[in-house]
Parts: structure tokens; C-alpha cells; sequence
């Protein structure tokens, strides 16, 4: 199937006391119709400022789009202006994000906030209203017409959630950006809204970003995966194929340091080292100070994304070298 | 002859060894540390600061006395230095004679700033008021701050009754007009500087007072806080060294505010009539008599510009200081 | 709510006793029956007989304490008797001076945070901008300069150079509102620049928060977003900063009635203080309070209607 959005080689910056940080360097990767892909990574890898990217929503004044290409059934929407992009947003392109306390206006209403997704792209506000009440349906909100009249703060966390997720179905968008839906929720509620939104994804045919930190959440919903580390994408392969058979050593560090890999009586499993500092990105590549397969030769220029054996990508040079080290263990 | 020097100048004295103690002690933080590199590179705060540490400078020199012999007048660094002659009337800023009288006279020295009513430099009263009003300003908050920081302090922190104690006594002082206060309180114990620093101080205590509950309020139940308790730290203990030094950032953007109103109040209380003396070198004193100076032939501006600029200057200042400091210590900008 | 209502007002009488005895203190610590005595007899120097008969008359000869429980049963009941000095009803000279205060107190008031408001809404929309940064500095400025200055300065200005009176006085009706002129504009320029700046922080903060995200998310106009989204949290912290300010306007513009001799109420308790006026002082300052109290509980009443949040609890 053609993709229906494409990211190439997407750099953003953001400008920071200590200087430019390169928060996402030379990212990409595709998004298809009626799949997901998430991009998963540690706090600061540069995974939500990459999804910001896409909406144009970066964080002001600080925030800038430096170069690459994001091509939304072919248009390039970095070349948009403010007002054409606005277009898309809340219609083609939907994103929630992760706090819904804060990310609802507490002095409005329910029915108002949704009715407004209709509203912003050229409805009426009775034609808004009918359309909360029916999204809010759709999204297992019991007794839609009470919560339509009340107020954020009235509701529970998993409550707020799907409200967002109502606002961002309202006009059908072909995308949906979730940005750690889940990670101010409880585990139970989180399994709700999960599959919520697959069911959605099922009956819309829409294409899910999701970004996210939770190897689970992962497993769980993804069909293709992007790891990303220091601002890069270091391995993007097929979900399957990334639990059974990772190729980049950080994937391989990371999916050894889970919790459940752990073995009764034995130390945690941990990756030693720090992530370098977004200011000043190393030389070669990024994870080669906590890398336990690097040499020297890893730190002279950044790995290009070659493909693997198992058809994989990944950002190494020494693909061949960590399978030998991890077969004849 | 130096041991006398060092005994009258003992105030001066104790407030620099004070202020060496403070800057000593917080160099120890790091998060002032912090703070102090952002401020650092705002130009515009480092110019403030640059004025505020040079009208200390002014103030010092004024307020270090310095005698020939023992039974001459007080003088100070400054009068010292400064000899220029008093003239018999008005004149203009650098001109070479009077101006305003039937036969004019010619004038002794070059007056860069022109001369007043009594023929004194008019640059001379200007730097005189400067130690008024950091006197006024820095007493005033000398009264004000402790009782505010205690009180409100107390009032955040235990809650209940006490609370309700520390609300009514500023809410009885808040609804009494301030100028009301002052007024009274300086008739009560005649003008001069000290009781207006005490009314000032008892007029301004208040916002200061809320500020700090407020604070407090916040910081009480924060996790810390509990687990300070659970240590068994004295409440006393925690007041002091775990609270305190949380507020201290907001205090002092407050103090340094309150400050420059209290610069720009005694222009008021002057101008009404209970400010200090006319004796005494003050601002406040200079635009009040720029009030019919202005209205005489030829128009006596200089008192009303040169007075209006200095405390302009030293008040915008406080003002950009403040902002700098704000947004030095601001959270938002302390996650990057 | 209403329970919050009656619980304040209840507070409120400890605090007029409070309040009452305050001023009782301050003004016998300062003057002492003798001296109010002779100061409100005739220019002739009074004799002893005359001055021990109008303190007996005027109640100062008995004890403290019997004395300052007499002055809080009439004031309790709002009988604020007659003036020491010139014997009029204390409440006519009320009702006369009433007018004129609220006259420059509203349009005052009305004037300079409409203005700060409104430069703080532009500031705002125009963020980072040349205007921006403009407003920002003069703004700073202008409340750094003593309003005794703008006094002068102004009247002045109106007074010599450009030949426009009135510059000081006051009459009453539509005509007379050129009297306010000057006053209002002192008012203005010194206290705009506070406001300019305390409004565009609380835009500002809005701005930044996580729900104007969602909103351009979903593709709202950059318009709606500042004038729906933002204004109405905004709304919250400006509406309750400004009506706090307002009891300090009743007899806060006191400076400006002074200085501009306008015959309201700030003026009318002045002036007794310094012909030591007790009953009038006791009498004004009781209901200055009142007034102030009854704007802090309109605050907080005000607070709740805004922001749904504490509404529902």
C-alpha cells in the first residue's frame, strides 16, 4: 500500500540557553493507511518534538524546523503557510497528547470543546453540537448528554482521554498522532483506550503514530517500530521482527533491561553510560560510549541506515559482528 | 584619629560587613549559581545593577563621616569632597550669574546643575538625597521585612488559628487607608526619619505578609515538608532551613519592588507636608518647591528635572532588577 | 456559597472592632481631648473653663474604655452623629461628598484599566514584536516616575503652557466633568503602566499552556484561540486583581483629591484630620472599611462565578 505520509530526513531544532539543540536529526520514515508505527524511545530521544515536527506545533519561541521533506499524500507540508496548514490540522491530521488535565480548557464545556473541532473547519455550532454527542457516544462515554454540559475537571483521567480522542475523530482525520496516550493513566484504563483506539483505527482505515516510552504499549499496538535514540531513528523494523530478532545494540541493550528478562537473584540488567547532550552531539555514532559491540572505528562517522539480514534497518556498522557475538552466546 | 573614624562610622560598617556575609553564603548555592549565570548575561540587568551598586557608592561616601578636626561640623566623604559655594539665589544649570533677582549677581563657581532658592548647587542636593531615600527605602524594609517573613511565615504554616489571627491584624491594617497610617503615625511621633520609616514600615508590611503565606501555604504540603516531619526535624528547623530558603527568590524580587515604592512614596509625603524636614537633602523636598518654581519668570526647572531623573534612574533600575531576577529564578525557564 | 457568604460577613465585625480601635488609638495617641478641645473652640485662646465644658459636652472626659464602647454603638449603627468641628450631620457632608469621589474614583478607575487592558491585549497578540518590546519599556518608565511629578508637571503643562483650565476644582454635572480631565489623566499615566504589565503576564501564561496547544491542534484560527481560548482564563486572574483594587479606591484616591482640591470624600478626611476631627475621622474610616471589606467578599464571590473549577467543588 502507498504510504499517505512520508518523513524525510527531517532535522528540528530548538534553541536553548547552551545552544542549538539538535532534538531531531535526520529522521525518517512512512506512515501507512490502516497502520501503526510507533516510535519509541527514553525521555529526551526527541520522539515528541519529531511528532510537534509534523503538526508544526513546536513549542514557541524556542522551536524550529530546520530542513527535510514530510509529504502528506505527496504535498510537502513543510512549505505550507500558518493558515494552510491550519487546514489540515484537526482535519487530515489529528494528534492527542498526553496530559488531558491540562490539555482541555477548564472554563469550557465538554459539548463546546468538541463541537469546536467541527466548528474550526467551517460548521455550525448546532451541526458541532450533534456531532459531540455522537462522538462522545462513539467513544464509550456513557450518559454522553450529561458530560457534553460538564466541565474537565469534573471527569476521570480515562474519561478526559477519550473526550480528546473524540475531538481528534471529529472530522475523520487520515492520521492520528497519539503522543504517550496512555502514560497519566492506570494500567486498566490504559488497556481500554488502547483498544479503543484500534477499533477506531479498524473502522476509519486511519494511520497511527504513536509515540511512546512503554515497550508494552508497543508490543501491543504496533505493526512497524522506529527506535529512536539521541534524535535519531537507530532501528525501524516490523514489530515482530524488533522483539525476536533486534538488530541495533541499543534495541538489543533495551529489550535485555526489561523487567520480565530479569532473573531472580541476578542484578538488573542495566545499559552503563549517559545519553551525550543534545548541544553537542558526538562525532560518530551516538550510542557508541555505552555500546558493548563498538571500536573505534563506530566513533569516526555517524553509521548510515544500512538494511539487515532479517530485512530490518538499522544505524550500525557492525550488524554481522553483534549477530556473530549474540550467536555463539 | 583613625580609631574615632572607625567608631563613628560603625552603621556603614556593620551593613558592608553584612552584605560581604550574604554574598559569602550564597555563593554556596548552587542553584543561585544558576540563577546568577542567566542574570549574568542579561545586559540590560547587569546595567540596572551597574546603577544600583554606583548610587551605593554615592550613599557610602555620604554616609562615612570624615572630619578635619573634632569640633567641626559633621561632615561626611562626600561634603568633603564636594566644595563648591553657596550662591545667593537661583541660577540656571551652567550659567555665571543669578537669575530671577532685580540686580543680578555673579556666581562663584560653575554650577553644573544650577543652584536653588537658597543659592545651594542644585547637584549637591541631589546626591544628598540619594542617602534619603536608600535611608527611607532600606530602613523602611529593615522594619517591614522580619515582621512580614514571621508573620506570614507562621500564619502559612500552622493554619487554624493562627492564620485567622495573622488575616485579621492585616486585614484591619489593610483597610485603614495607608496614607491615613502614615499621616498618623508620623504625627504621633513628630517628623523625621525614623518615624517615617516606622509608619512606612507599618503600611507596607502587609503585601509583603501575604506574599509570604502564600508561599508558605504552597510549600507546607509539599513532600519535603513531610518528610522533614518524619525525621522529626523541629518545626522551628523547618521554618528556617527548609522554607525559607524556598520563598527567599520571590521575597526578594518583592523587597526589591517595595523599595522603589517607598523611593516614590516620600515624594508624596513630602509634597503633603509630612515628609522629612526642609532641612533635610531629599527628593521629595526638591519637586515639592519645584511647585511654585515653576509658576516664577523666568521657569526654575532644574530642581523639578534633575530630582525627577535621579529617582527616575534609580527606580527604573529596581524595576529592570527585578524582572532580571524574575526571570533568572523562574521554573519554566530552570527545566532546559 | 451562601454559607461562604455569611461566614465572611460575620468576620467582618470582629474586624470593624478591630478596625475602630485602631483609629481610636491612633488618633488619641496623637492628640489628647485638650489639644482637639482647643483646636475646635474659637481662634481666641479658650479658656480653661471653655475647654473642660466642650470636652465634657463631646463625652472625652469620661474613661477610655466607656468612650470607645459609646463610639462603637453609634458606629455599629451607622449614627455617626454630628462633626466636632462645625457641627453638621456627619452623614449630609456624606451625601454631598459621595458624587464627586465616585465621579473621579469610577472614571479613573474605568480610564486606566480599560487602557491597560488594552495595550496589554495588543502587547500580547503581538508577542516578541517591536511594539511589544516598545510598550513593555514605556510602560516601565512611566510607573517609575513619581506621581507628584505628573502633578506638577501636568498642571504645569495645562495651567502655563498650553493655556487650558481647569486645572484644579471641581462642579458638579456633564459640564463639570472638565474638571476631571486633569486628574483622571495624573491617574492614568502613573498607574496604567502596572496594569499594562500585570495583564500581559496573565495572557502570557495562558498562552503557554498545554490546552491552546490542543486548540491549534485541531485547527482553531490563531484569532479565536487568543480571544476564546486565552481571554476567558485570562478573564479569571484579571477580573479578581481588579475588583480587589477597588475598595482602595474609595478612599484611595485621597492623593488625587488633594492634590487637585476636589471635594469628595478623600478630601473631607483629610482635611478633619488635620483640623483633628475625630467624629469624622472615626466616622470615615469605619466606613472606608466597610466598603473594603464588602469588595474582598465581592472578590471572592466574583472568583467563584468565573471559574468553574471552584464552582462546582
Amino acid at each position: 500500500m502507498t504510504p499517505i505520509l512520508e518523513v524525510h530526513n527531517l532535522r528540528t531544532y530548538l534553541e536553548t540557553p547552551r545552544g542549538r539543540a539538535w532534538a531531531v536529526d535526520c529522521v525518517s520514515f512512512d506512515l501507512t493507511p490502516g497502520k501503526t508505527r510507533a516510535i519509541v524511545g527514553e525521555s529526551g530521544s526527541g520522539k515528541s518534538i519529531t511528532a510537534l515536527s509534523i503538526m508544526q506545533l513546536l513549542p514557541e519561541p524556542a522551536g524550529f524546523v530546520d530542513s527535510g521533506k514530510i509529504l502528506l499524500e505527496g504535498k510537502d507540508l513543510l512549505d505550507l503557510t500558518w493558515n494552510q496548514m491550519r487546514d489540515y490540522r484537526g482535519r487530515a491530521l489529528a494528534m492527542i497528547f498526553q496530559e488531558p488535565m491540562t490539555s482541555l480548557n477548564p472554563v469550557f464545556t465538554i459539548g463546546n470543546q468538541v463541537a469546536e473541532s467541527i466548528v474550526a473547519h467551517g460548521g455550525t455550532w448546532s451541526d458541532g453540537k450533534k456531532r459531540a454527542l455522537e462522538l462522545l457516544e462513539r467513544v464509550g462515554i456513557g450518559q454522553p448528554d450529561m458530560v457534553l454540559r460538564q466541565y474537565p475537571h469534573q471527569l476521570s483521567g480515562g474519561m478526559r482521554q477519550r473526550v480528546m480522542i473524540a475531538i481528534a475523530l471529529a472530522n475523520r482525520p487520515k492520521i492520528l498522532i497519539a503522543d504517550e496516550p496512555t502514560t497519566a493513566l492506570d494500567v486498566t484504563v490504559q488497556a481500554q483506550i488502547l483498544s479503543l483506539m484500534r477499533e477506531i483505527q479498524e473502522e476509519m482505515g486511519m494511520a497511527i503514530l504513536l509515540i511512546t516510552h512503554d515497550l508494552g504499549v508497543v508490543a501491543e499496538m504496533a505493526d512497524d517500530v522506529s527506535v529512536m535514540y539521541a534524535g535519531q531513528i537507530v532501528e525501524d523494523a516490523e514489530v515482530h521482527k524488533l522483539f525476536r530478532d533486534p538488530q541495533h545494540p541499543y534495541t538489543i541493550d533495551l529489550l535485555e533491561s526489561l523487567p520480565a528478562r530479569q532473573h531472580r537473584g541476578k542484578d538488573l540488567a542495566v545499559i552503563e553510560g549517559t545519553v551525550p547532550s543534545a548541544t553537542n552531539w558526538p562525532k560518530g555514532c551516538r550510542y557508541a560510549n555505552r555500546c558493548q559491540y563498538s571500536t573505534p572505528e563506530c566513533t569516526v562517522a555517524l553509521p548510515p541506515m544500512v538494511t539487515a539480514a532479517n530485512g530490518s534497518l538499522a544505524r550500525c556498522i557492525r550488524l554481522e559482528a553483534v549477530h556473530q557475538a549474540r550467536a555463539t552466546r | 584619629m583613625i580609631w574615632q573614624n572607625i567608631q563613628a562610622n560603625l552603621p556603614p560598617i556593620i551593613v558592608v560587613a553584612l552584605f560581604i556575609w550574604v554574598l559569602n553564603r550564597s555563593r554556596r548555592e548552587v542553584l543561585w549559581a544558576e540563577a546568577y549565570r542567566r542574570l549574568r548575561k542579561n545586559k540590560l540587568a547587569i546595567g540596572a545593577i551597574a546603577v544600583i551598586v554606583l548610587y551605593l557608592g554615592l550613599v557610602f561616601l555620604d554616609s562615612v563621616s570624615w572630619q578635619a578636626t573634632k569640633s567641626a561640623e559633621p561632615r561626611s566623604a562626600m561634603d568633603a569632597l564636594f566644595q563648591k559655594p553657596f550662591e545667593n539665589s537661583y541660577s540656571a544649570p551652567l550659567a555665571s550669574v543669578t537669575s530671577g533677582e532685580a540686580v543680578e549677581h555673579k556666581l562663584g563657581a560653575k554650577h553644573i546643575l544650577g543652584t536653588d532658592s537658597v543659592g545651594e548647587d542644585v547637584l549637591y542636593r541631589v546626591l544628598k538625597g540619594m542617602r534619603t531615600s536608600f535611608m527611607i527605602g532600606g530602613l523602611s524594609c529593615a522594619i517591614a521585612v522580619p515582621v512580614a517573613l514571621f508573620l506570614g511565615l507562621i500564619a502559612g504554616y500552622f493554619g487554624k488559628f493562627v492564620d485567622d489571627a495573622v488575616t485579621f491584624l492585616f486585614t484591619v491594617f489593610g483597610s485603614v487607608p495607608d496614607i491615613l497610617l502614615i499621616i498618623a503615625t508620623v504625627m504621633m511621633l513628630g517628623r523625621g526619619l525614623f518615624s517615617i520609616c516606622f509608619a512606612l514600615g507599618i503600611s507596607s508590611w502587609i503585601g509583603l505578609c501575604r506574599l509570604v503565606r502564600g508561599e508558605t501555604l504552597k510549600h507546607r504540603d509539599r513532600e519535603y515538608v513531610r518528610a522533614a516531619k518524619a525525621l522529626g526535624v523541629s518545626d522551628a528547623r523547618i521554618l528556617t532551613k527548609h522554607i525559607l530558603p524556598n520563598l527567599l527568590p520571590s521575597v526578594i524580587i518583592a523587597v526589591t519592588l517595595l523599595f522603589s515604592s517607598l523611593a516614590l512614596y516620600e515624594t508624596i509625603l513630602s509634597y503633603i507636608g509630612v515628609g522629612m524636614g526642609p532641612e533635610a537633602g531629599s527628593w521629595g523636598n526638591m519637586i515639592d518647591s519645584s511647585r511654585d518654581e515653576l509658576t516664577r519668570d523666568p521657569i526654575m526647572w532644574w530642581n523639578l528635572v534633575f530630582a525627577t531623573t535621579a529617582l527616575l534612574v534609580l527606580v527604573l533600575s529596581l524595576n529592570i532588577l527585578a524582572d532580571a531576577l524574575r526571570d533568572a529564578i523562574d521554573p519554566r525557564l530552570r527545566t532546559e | 456559597m451562601i454559607r461562604y457568604i455569611i461566614r465572611r460577613l460575620l468576620y467582618m465585625i470582629p474586624t470593624l472592632i478591630g478596625v475602630s480601635l485602631l483609629t481610636f488609638l491612633l488618633f488619641f495617641g496623637i492628640f489628647s481631648p485638650e489639644t482637639v478641645a482647643r483646636r475646635n473652640l474659637s481662634a481666641k485662646t479658650p479658656t480653661q473653663e471653655q475647654i473642660t465644658t466642650w470636652i465634657k459636652e463631646h463625652g472625652y472626659d469620661k474613661p477610655p474604655v466607656e468612650q470607645f464602647k459609646r463610639h462603637m454603638d453609634s458606629l455599629l449603627r451607622m449614627n455617626f452623629g454630628k462633626s466636632d468641628k462645625t457641627k453638621e450631620v456627619i452623614w449630609d457632608r456624606i451625601h454631598e461628598g459621595a458624587l464627586p469621589s465616585f465621579e473621579l474614583a469610577s472614571l479613573s478607575f474605568l480610564v486606566t484599566l480599560g487602557f491597560g487592558l488594552f495595550l496589554a491585549v495588543v502587547a500580547a497578540y503581538l508577542r516578541g514584536s517591536y511594539i511589544d518590546s516598545v510598550t513593555m519599556a514605556l510602560a516601565v518608565v512611566f510607573m517609575s516616575i513619581p506621581i507628584v511629578v505628573y502633578v506638577v508637571g501636568l498642571q504645569f503643562l495645562f495651567g502655563k503652557i498650553l493655556k487650558y483650565g481647569p486645572i484644579a476644582g471641581y462642579e458638579p454635572g456633564i459640564w463639570g466633568l472638565r474638571f476631571m480631565v486633569l486628574p483622571v489623566l495624573v491617574g492614568l499615566v502613573s498607574g496604567a503602566g502596572y496594569y499594562v504589565r500585570l495583564y500581559r503576564t496573565f495572557l502570557l501564561d495562558e498562552t503557554g499552556q498545554d490546552y491552546v496547544r490542543t486548540a491549534r491542534a485541531k485547527g482553531v484560527a490563531e484569532n479565536a484561540v487568543l480571544f476564546k481560548h486565552v481571554l476567558k482564563n485570562a478573564m479569571i486572574p484579571v477580573v479578581t486583581t481588579t475588583v480587589s483594587a477597588i475598595p482602595t479606591l474609595i478612599l484611595g484616591n485621597l492623593v488625587l483629591e488633594s492634590f487637585f482640591g476636589i471635594p469628595g470624600l478623600g478630601s473631607y478626611l483629610v482635611n478633619a484630620i488635620s483640623a483633628q476631627d475625630f467624629a469624622v475621622v472615626r466616622a470615615m474610616v469605619y466606613l472606608g472599611t466597610l466598603l473594603y471589606i464588602f469588595g474582598l467578599i465581592l472578590t471572592d464571590v466574583l472568583y467563584a462565578a468565573l471559574d468553574p473549577r471552584v464552582r462546582l467543588q
